[in-house]
């Protein structure tokens, strides 16, 4: 999946650096949006997900069968190839990977809030067991191939990768607005109530479950989305693309130094652990032997450390969650001396 | 495949999911946690015994018709007490601070994810990414009755997750060690105000966990291979097995393990190989749905 994402030509030349920073970009792109996902479920909700690749690829899945052309009998087999327009097969992945939340959530969310976890951390495994060994269903572990590029008529060659990258951030920009909205909204302050004390929240009339529910399901459709954007990225999707490592522990581990419960630092956290983990590769060949050889397990030590070590001395993250009580306090912290005087003098005090 | 046969291979996989479940809903009943390094602790269990037999080279004369030498046994001595080392080790410096902050169950599983990951590193670090064995030499089956066969080795497994299974049972419930750890995964506080070390406790409860795992470790790697991601891939099957018991309980774990190696590989007759790893999960969905507590109960 590296060798796929980002192209490690040495960055010789501007022209090289600019190469990989624009591929960079639009793989941070596609994590923070899976990252926005996770935030959702677990920053605001405390919804605890190790599968999150196993939504991701459902989404890669759905949207590269309903988009791709009739398989070619003889060599490929397939369901679907139906060759539909690029973002029906987004929203479709999205479909896809909320019903996949849905089946694990319902039998598990209402129980402990470990137990949704355990559930979580085998199904990926499972769905790549399936995707390998049932006939025609993805092709197998072939994979599937020339996945459409989505607005592919605007460049043509190298140039495509400005318009991936401007399509990459766009579903960025657009994902990062809905999701703080909605926990803005009423209905995230449920989530956050649900997250610190489930009890009170329950004793205060709202159905819990439902809401942990909600956020979830729509986390796991966010998350099927960045899988649907990954597959029409790279082309070509096979089992092997999809490991727990990149897919879940990453994001994760982004999630937790970014700062959980805080949309900017999701997406800051994949900027962050990703120019960390794409870019230690690029040392590889200066480094001394005895560590250029092993720079791919040093850096997944780093990655398992870094959880750690966060959790132990910065839980909160680098960007911590904004504890906001009322908008009235913030106005009246910010509020100049010369404009208190003003008000006092008007024997105006400030209601929330 | 004979439907026996399946069954004989269904108990030897059972034998040691269920001897690595034991460790697991120990530690999930005293320190209140699923912990997610489980399964890379019974990786860096074959590891270290592989340290001894193939690294150090200490493999020793075979033993009867057994597919390793008597070196096993100060190998698995090692392993053991590497693997309860570290989880020492990592509770002091992972858990306890985390406990003493009152960090919560979920604070402490996402530390052991992270825990986890660090150890398959660590593991492929030393002992490389590509499968391998302890001996060169095949395991030859001996025929029980018809068709159906048995490796010398399996013998072995099953005998000694017996053998392992009661000494927990007799340390939890013949010692005053077992009878705090009850007590402590009953209810910790009321375990401290008893008079009980319930720090010393969880410590023994690691030590007794970690060569536990060891041991499964080292049979899973007699049974397929020695894998960086062995002991990870067996995740979810172990907590299957540890629900399935009830958290807390070691007797409820063997039994849980029997039942989801027999199911997964007698479903074998039935359905695709390549299913086989959804088995354990649907039993789970199945337990959850049906009876979260387990078949006998839980401490959690």
């Amino acid at each position: 999946m590296d060798a796929l994402l980002i192209d490690l030509a040495p960055l010789l030349s501007f022209h090289g650096g600019l190469h990989w920073t624009v591929g960079f970009l639009t793989t941070v792109a596609i994590f923070a949006i899976v990252a926005l996902g996770l935030n959702l479920q677990w920053g605001y909700t405390g919804v605890f997900n190790f599968g999150i690749v196993a939504f991701f690829m459902v989404g890669a899945y759905t949207s590269a069968l309903l988009t791709l052309p009739p398989p070619d009998p003889g060599f490929e087999d397939y369901l679907g190839g139906w060759s539909l327009p690029v973002p029906v097969g987004w929203l479709a992945a999205m479909g896809a990977a909320g019903l996949l939340a849905l089946i694990i959530g319902l039998p598990t969310l209402r129980l402990r809030r470990d137990f949704l976890a355990i559930a979580t951390i085998g199904i990926a495994a499972i769905l790549r067991s399936v995707a390998n060994s049932v006939e025609g269903l993805v092709n197998r572990a072939r994979g599937l191939n020339g996945v459409p590029r989505f607005l592919e008529e605007l460049a043509t060659g190298e140039d495509y990768r400005w318009v991936m990258l401007g399509i990459a951030l766009v579903m960025l920009a657009l994902v990062y607005l809905v999701v703080s909205r909605l926990t803005g909204s009423p209905w995230g302050r449920v989530l956050r109530a649900i997250r610190e004390n489930e009890d009170t929240a329950r004793a205060s009339g709202k159905d819990t479950v439902s809401f942990r529910m909600q956020s979830f399901v729509l986390g796991g459709m966010i998350m099927g989305l960045g899988g649907a954007i990954f597959a029409h990225r790279v082309n070509a999707i096979a089992p092997s693309s999809f490991t727990d490592l990149l897919g879940t522990f990453l994001v994760w581990t982004m999630l937790m130094v970014g700062g959980s419960g805080n949309n900017r630092g999701a997406v800051l956290g994949a900027l962050v652990v990703g120019f960390f983990w794409f870019g230690v590769p690029l040392l590889q060949e200066d480094l001394p032997d005895f560590l250029g050889d092993r720079v791919f397990m040093i850096r997944q030590l780093v990655i398992g450390l870094l959880i750690v070590g966060f959790l132990l001395r910065r839980p909160a993250g680098l960007l911590p969650e904004e504890r906001r009580i009322s908008r009235f306090v913030d106005e009246l912290r910010t509020e100049s001396a010369a404009s208190r005087l003003w008000r006092r003098l008007r024997g105006q005090h400030l209601t929330p | 495949m004979d439907i026996v046969q399946l069954l004989i291979v269904g108990i030897i996989v059972g034998s040691i999911i269920g001897l690595g479940a034991i460790g697991l809903t120990l530690t999930y009943g005293v320190m209140k946690f699923a912990n997610f390094a489980h399964g890379d602790l019974m990786t860096l269990g074959m590891f270290l015994a592989f340290f001894i037999v193939a690294d150090i080279g200490l493999a020793g004369g075979k033993i009867g018709p057994l597919s390793f030498g008597w070196g096993m046994l100060p190998a698995a001595l090692f392993a053991m007490a590497g693997v309860a080392a570290i989880a020492l080790l990592i509770d002091r410096f992972v858990f306890r601070p985390l406990r003493v902050r009152g960090g919560g169950f979920i604070t402490m599983a996402i530390a052991s994810l992270g825990i986890g990951i660090g150890l398959r590193a660590v593991v492929q670090m030393i002992w490389g990414p590509s499968p391998t064995r302890y001996t060169s030499g095949i395991n030859k089956a001996v025929t029980i009755f018809g068709e159906v066969k048995v490796e010398p080795d399996q013998f072995v497994i099953v005998a000694l997750t017996l053998v392992l299974a009661a000494a927990v049972y007799v340390l939890l419930y013949r010692t005053k060690l077992g009878k705090a750890m009850r007590a402590t995964a009953d209810n910790p506080a009321l375990a401290e105000v008893a008079g009980i070390e319930t720090e010393s406790v969880r410590r023994w409860v690691w030590v007794l966990g970690g060569a536990l795992i060891a041991v499964a470790g080292i049979m899973l790697a007699l049974q397929a291979q020695l894998r960086f991601d062995a002991g990870f891939n067996l995740l979810l099957p172990l907590f299957a097995a540890t629900i399935l018991g009830g958290i807390g309980n070691p007797a409820g774990a063997l039994v849980g393990g029997l039942i989801v190696g027999v199911s997964q590989e007698v479903s074998t007759e039935w359905i695709d190989t390549g299913l086989k790893p959804g088995v354990p999960f649907v039993i789970l969905i199945l337990m959850l749905l049906v009876r979260p507590r387990g078949l006998f109960g839980s401490s959690v």
